[in-house]
């Protein structure tokens, strides 16, 4: 494979409809799976877009995210907030804080969860029906469930959520637009949680921030400014990300009625067709979280040099055609195993088996429960909200007919 | 000296490659994108216990070769 030497240049405004931009975007990359790129902000990096170059950027220590966000690095959007947090670190330090909280999202866990989940599906739908049509699914249901999940599972009072949506769509915003508004989200989030915390610590309760805390106090294993900001980003973690794979994947659906139909038809496909899903969506809506190499490293036939930026471009890598055969078919029997919207390596989204719990149970029930769940206005018109992090729903208007 | 014995349940293992990143001299995937130990029988070390403990399926298993008992992951 040969390199040009002169990088393609990546354009400022991400593509507004997610299902076209990978196609877009595989053209843009002439199908080479590592590319040196110059950023919209006048920075460079290699652009890794192969499968088992994606894999090996997140999984191999060499690629490291602590380098990525050091200070003097150009920080765009979230990296800012993932400078100080968890998403900043490398092992060993990512290590000690992950292995605090791994163990209330693992497989077995969540699975615990899942009738809770199952009554918030149906309280929430219950609600949706009630209302007159066309009704509204974001601030309905795509958004009230997983931002119910969280905020139970850490502790946060039912009655201060809309603050914190409010917050945490700040901060997932658009950060060209207005950065001192969301710095202030920030800050407001996080001595909301450093009061949470002192609330917490005079009378724990049986959720993750009390166990954070007991962590803390009994056994020092996270400073106090660590625990605060795990606290945010575990609330924004599981929020915004879990609402839009649900609008997005949705949209696909309905944008393939005959794998909708054989969805609608039997239930037990659902957990590969999420699976699917998860492969097909672009969820984010801008760059991935960069890697500086700590030293020369072979890349799908590149040399990265050391202090080099990658940026591992995963819903591309989900749609490499030396793994995924016919990639760009939406196929949910294909169910596959293998994709990398969570991520890999110690990065792996910690919250991946509580997403794909509320993915489960969300279309079970909004299949079940909406016959005939469609668009009330035409996927064109849907708006995007303007940033840069995700893909981001203003509102989708659906229409229903009788259960 | 003590001895742990590694194990990976590879119908669990969902590829996350979590301990690959955690553990690298510990664990590898296969051309399935699925986890094995490097060594089965080791000294005892920290970055396979860490990697054990953050498995977001707790597909890995970490027994003391003396006693047959798990070892603590916290």
């Amino acid at each position: 494979m040969t390199v040009e030497d002169s990088p393609i240049k990546l354009p400022a405004a991400a593509p507004s409809s997610p299902d076209q931009s990978v196609p877009q975007f595989r053209a843009l990359l002439k199908d080479r799976s590592v590319v040196r790129a110059e950023l919209p902000d006048g920075s460079t990096a290699w652009l890794v877009s192969g499968y088992e170059e994606v894999r090996q950027t997140v999984v191999d220590q060499r690629f490291s995210r602590a380098l990525a966000v050091a200070p003097g690095r150009p920080l765009q959007g979230t990296e800012v907030f993932a400078a100080g947090s968890i998403n900043g670190l490398d092992p060993p330090e990512h290590t000690r804080l992950r292995k605090l909280v791994a163990s209330a999202f693992t497989a077995r866990r969540v699975e615990a969860l899942r009738p809770r989940v199952v009554s918030i599906v149906n309280e929430l739908i219950d609600a949706v029906l009630d209302r007159p049509q066309p009704a509204d699914l974001v601030t309905g249901f795509s958004l009230p469930l997983p931002v119910q999940v969280i905020c139970e599972m850490l502790g946060v009072p039912a009655g201060d959520v809309d603050q914190f949506h409010a917050w945490s769509d700040t901060i997932l915003g658009d950060w060209q637009g207005d950065s001192d508004q969301i710095m202030t989200a920030l800050t407001n989030m996080y001595n909301y949680f450093a009061r949470l915390i002192e609330i917490k610590r005079a009378e724990p309760a049986d959720d993750l921030m009390s166990a954070l805390i007991a962590a803390r106090d009994q056994a020092d294993r996270l400073s106090e400014e660590e625990l605060t900001t795990l606290g945010c980003t575990l609330l924004i973690g599981g929020h915004e990300t879990t609402a839009n794979q649900i609008n997005l994947s949705l949209l696909v659906l309905l944008d393939h009625p005959a794998e909708l139909r054989k969805l609608r038809a039997d239930a037990g496909l659902i957990p590969g067709a999420v699976e699917e899903l998860m492969r097909y969506v672009r969820l984010g809506g801008g760059l991935p979280p960069a890697r500086v190499t700590t030293e020369d490293v072979q890349l799908g036939g590149v040399t990265v040099r050391a202090g080099e930026a990658v940026l591992p471009l995963f819903a591309t890598a989900n749609r490499d055609p030396s793994i995924f055969s016919d990639p760009d078919r939406f196929d949910i029997s294909r169910a596959p195993a293998n994709h990398l919207a969570f991520g890999a390596g110690v990065h792996h989204c910690l919250g991946a088996q509580l997403a794909r719990l509320e993915l489960q149970e969300a279309f079970r029930g909004l299949l079940s429960r909406m016959p005939d769940l469609q668009l009330a206005i035409p996927a064109e018109e849907l708006r995007f909200k303007p940033g840069m992090a995700l893909h981001s729903l203003c509102e989708l208007p659906v229409r229903w007919g009788q259960p | 000296m003590t001895r742990w014995l590694v194990a990976v349940d590879k119908r669990t293992c969902i590829g996350s490659a979590v301990c690959v990143g955690t553990a690298p001299a510990g664990f590898a995937l296969d051309e399935r994108q699925r986890s094995s130990p490097l060594a089965a029988d080791i000294a005892p070390d920290e970055a396979v216990r860490d990697a054990a403990a953050s498995c977001p399926v707790e597909a890995i298993s970490l027994v003391d070769a003396d006693t047959g008992e798990p070892v603590d992951l916290y």
